[in-house]
């Protein structure tokens, strides 16, 4: 069997084993697969999923981007510099550890109900788990191969490319991914809490009407954005970041 | 050409008071093909690595026509290391083409076909052999045009026939380049068939017990009569020679 006949048989199951316990349970609170499509082909056509989708996607992406760029800087520097990391290793565990919730509500009470303030609280929940895990793969790094860069006298810019940063990419491929899940969890917790749009605001309306066929409606479709990134964006990388490291001996 | 002045006293180990180097002074004259033989972990490695420059005494003098080697003209050095060290996300062309300032389809398609890998060179490492890959390692270090290039035990764990052949190659490249060669290695008559003079190297902490001169015509052959009587006379001279001793008995 092939894995995408595997991957589409899981899902099938998935779906039937749902809509039997509907049938089952018989209870609105546990609408069927064909009362949640009713809902998202509603909500899709006629109400404003679209627009609180892309809303909430540009805020993911916009923060996300933010988020590993930051991260894998911080990262490369506290894994390469013994000192640096002893200096910061607690500021960094302090920052890990403060419950998402806070840092979106100090930075609406700090910054005001914004925007910029939004993702900023998003990147600040996202960067120390990027950096704890760029900076493992920092630590790591094959001194062998960076003194072949040293004899040869290679371009800072060139060993950095060339020799340092491929040695990172498996890390900031596994960072990016938690990140994705991760920060659009956030967001939606960010948008409930203080913005007037996007999938969180929607989702926190739908809640009030008790509209669960709604909020599932909401959840696949951005599941579904999710599962169209992995395939377009984040599988093809893997591609690219595995050439040479897993080929077989021709 | 360069000449090459090696001085070094007490070298430690990193992060430890075990010395590794002790009292080594040695001179490889322009173009010489220098063979350091010593048993295993006599800091053979060390010492190519602080000629490379990648690692540091607090007491070395390393000369380059008597100048500095560090901080002095830098010139173009190739280092064969005993892993092969290629960087595994690049193909043969791109870890080869990496090295060199300018962008030199030219060399490199010619040096790939000297180490008889012509046609490979859009492979990764990970799909070539061992052998092959050492090989890739010796074109990217003579890709550099070096004036000063340093093998350390490039043919170890290699079968016979292509350890052989790479040998072969070697004293072809050295030749046509005129480089100066230091080329560590544990197998005598390895060292015989390649090198100009051998300097053995005494059990950690090491230091030179002895230096000769190979002073046989080239080009040698591996099991060619002259060699192997130039061996037995020194192996009958010193028997202990190659667990660094001159001890006779």
């Amino acid at each position: 069997m092939s894995p995408l006949y595997g991957r589409l048989l899981i899902l099938i199951i998935l779906a039937s084993t749902w809509q039997g316990i509907a049938w089952l349970v018989n209870s609105s609170d546990f609408p069927s697969l064909f009362i949640v499509m009713e809902s998202f082909i509603y909500h899709f056509f006629h109400g404003d999923m679209l627009i609180n989708l892309s809303v909430t996607l540009t805020r993911v992406l916009i923060s996300f981007i933010i988020a590993m760029i930051l991260g894998v800087m911080i990262g490369i520097l506290m894994g390469i510099s013994k000192r640096l990391n002893q200096l910061s290793d607690t500021l960094l565990i302090i920052v890990l550890n403060i419950p998402a919730l806070v840092t979106i509500l100090l930075c609406y009470i700090w910054f005001g109900l914004v925007e910029s303030a939004a993702i900023m609280a998003v990147v600040i929940n996202k960067v120390p788990t990027v950096v704890v895990m760029i900076r493992e793969g920092a630590r790591v790094v094959d001194e062998d191969l960076l003194n072949v860069a040293k004899v040869y006298k290679l371009s800072l810019r060139k060993t950095f490319f060339n020799v340092f940063l491929p040695q990172l990419y498996p890390y900031i491929m596994a960072s990016a991914r938690a990140g994705l899940s991760l920060i659009w969890k956030i967001v939606l917790v960010v948008e409930l809490l203080g913005r007037s749009d996007g999938v969180g605001f929607a989702l926190n309306t739908l809640f009030q009407f008790f509209d669960i066929a709604g909020i599932l409606a909401y959840t696949f479709a951005f599941i579904s954005i999710v599962l169209v990134i992995e395939n377009l964006i984040f599988r093809p990388l893997d591609k690219l970041i595995a050439r040479g490291i897993h080929h077989d001996r021709a | 050409m360069i000449a090459l002045d090696v001085a070094i006293k007490d070298k430690y180990y990193a992060n430890s008071d075990l010395v590794v180097l002790k009292e080594i002074q040695f001179s490889v004259k322009p173009g010489e093909f220098v063979a350091i033989i010593g048993p295993s972990g006599s800091g053979k490695t060390t010492l190519l690595n602080m000629i490379s420059g990648l690692e540091e005494a607090t007491e070395q003098t390393l000369l380059c026509n008597g100048k500095p080697l560090n901080g002095g003209k830098a010139f173009p050095l190739g280092y064969v290391f005993q892993q092969p060290r290629l960087m595994p996300w690049l193909t043969v062309n791109e870890n080869i083409q990496l090295v060199l300032p300018t962008t030199q389809e030219t060399i490199i398609k010619t040096l790939l076909a000297q180490v008889g890998l012509a046609g490979k060179g859009d492979y990764y490492p990970k799909q070539l052999s061992g052998g092959m890959q050492r090989r890739v390692a010796i074109a990217r270090a003579f890709a550099v045009n070096p004036e000063l290039i340093l093998l350390d035990e490039p043919f170890n764990s290699l079968d016979a026939p292509t350890a052989s052949t790479l040998r072969l190659l070697l004293a072809d490249l050295c030749k046509s380049r005129g480089s100066t060669v230091v080329f560590v290695t544990h197998d005598l008559s390895e060292a015989i068939n390649l090198a100009d003079r051998i300097i053995f190297m005494s059990h950690s902490p090491s230091s030179i017990i002895h230096q000769t001169t190979v002073d046989l015509p080239k080009p040698r052959t591996e099991s060619g009569s002259n060699e192997l009587a130039w061996q037995a006379k020194l192996m009958n001279q010193y028997p202990q020679i190659l667990s660094g001793s001159l001890c006779t008995d």
